[in-house]
């Protein structure tokens, strides 16, 4: 191994985030968490549920894009990361086919 | 003999004295590239062992979605008993700690030992503020005899105290121990797993305190990283489906 190779790749991988996006993420998920409380003291039907979840998805996306770097990773991470949700929404979407083509009631 | 094979680490490896003429640091295995490479293969494997994770609680909460289903108002009952104040205090806590972890991260990638075991034993302190105040929920759970299958107590639920809850059949109300028995299946999981990442917290501080990351090595505190963060997004997901999604108005 020449030592160019060594200093390409190691120049490639790593990407150090700096305290301001993790500040600025922190704030965002801060914000978000009392929007979230606040909202769930209004009454909008099943909407409470679905913006909820929306929001707590929005949340898990940030943490995962820049708390664990996966924004900037390789696409090696980056499908790993898309293949393993996927699989995840197939197993509970293929239940959930069995469920609501019986009885669904209230959420 | 190759002395990667006696000193795992580049304290050890110092001290060991052995020879060791390879062009590489000593924390780079033998069996890879470079050093991109390893941090690479390290994270890939990391985030395998966060999809289990991701499977092994996506299962409870499928099993919470499907019996909110069936049991809906038994679940809507049994959700507005938890305290919502503590329930934000302790997402508002961990999220904290998440923050405080991602900055140790970066403290270990810019060399600052000092820094790097300020951040994680702030880490250590959030997570463990945010077990107390789980513990005094559960207290208020048994207080009120509400943990299922210890002298659990449907009174609450046939005659509410509060005058905007709708007073449930007893046989409704008897299934408010299934949520319950889910609340406490996934926050006990949540908080075992937060229990062993404190646990290795204090090992990483440790070893943080004689210099092990702060000298390229990073990847240990990169991946624990992964595992916190992990376990702060599953708060995320639970904080609204226990908490939040049917409050009496």
């Amino acid at each position: 191994m020449t030592e160019k190779t060594k200093q390409t790749h190691q120049d490639a991988e790593v990407h150090i985030v700096r305290p301001p996006v993790y500040l600025a993420i922190f704030a965002a998920l801060m914000v978000l968490t009392a929007l979230t409380t606040g909202i769930s003291f209004i009454d909008l039907g099943v909407f409470n549920a679905v913006i909820a979840l929306a929001i707590a998805c929005v949340k898990a996306s940030l943490v995962v894009l820049f708390f664990m770097h996966i924004h900037y990773s390789s696409r090696l991470l980056k499908l790993t990361v898309a293949a393993g949700l996927f699989t995840f929404m197939l197993l509970i979407s293929l239940t959930m086919t069995d469920y609501i083509s019986r009885a669904w009631g209230m959420f | 003999m190759d002395s990667q094979s006696i000193a795992t680490t580049p304290e050890e490896l110092e001290s060991s004295g052995l020879p060791h003429a390879h062009d590489h640091p000593a924390f780079m295995r033998h069996h890879f590239e470079d050093i991109g490479q390893q941090r690479e293969a390290a994270s890939f494997g990391m985030w395998v062992f966060l999809l289990t994770e991701v499977m092994f609680f996506g299962g409870l909460f499928c099993a919470y979605l499907i019996f909110r289903n069936w049991y809906h108002p038994a679940f809507v009952a049994g959700s507005n008993t938890l305290d919502i104040t503590l329930g934000t205090t302790n997402t508002a806590v961990l999220i904290g700690s998440s923050f405080t972890m991602a900055m140790a991260v970066y403290s270990a990638e810019m060399r600052r030992k000092g820094q790097l075991i300020l951040f994680l034993v702030l880490t250590i302190v959030l997570g463990s503020v945010f077990l107390g105040i789980k513990a005094v929920e559960y207290h208020q759970k048994y207080v009120d005899h509400h943990i299922p299958g210890m002298n659990f107590s449907i009174q609450e639920f046939v005659h509410p105290t509060n005058p905007k809850a709708i007073p449930l059949a007893p046989d409704m109300a008897e299934k408010t121990q299934l949520y319950f028995f889910l609340y406490f299946a996934m926050t006990g999981m949540h908080a075992l797993h937060m229990i062993i990442g404190i646990g290795m917290l204090f090992f990483l501080v440790a070893r943080a305190s004689k210099g092990a990351f702060t000298a390229g090595h990073v990847m240990p505190i990169e991946n624990f990283g992964l595992y916190w963060h992990f376990v702060d997004i599953v708060w995320i997901f639970l904080f609204p489906l226990l908490y939040l999604i049917s409050r009496y108005r």
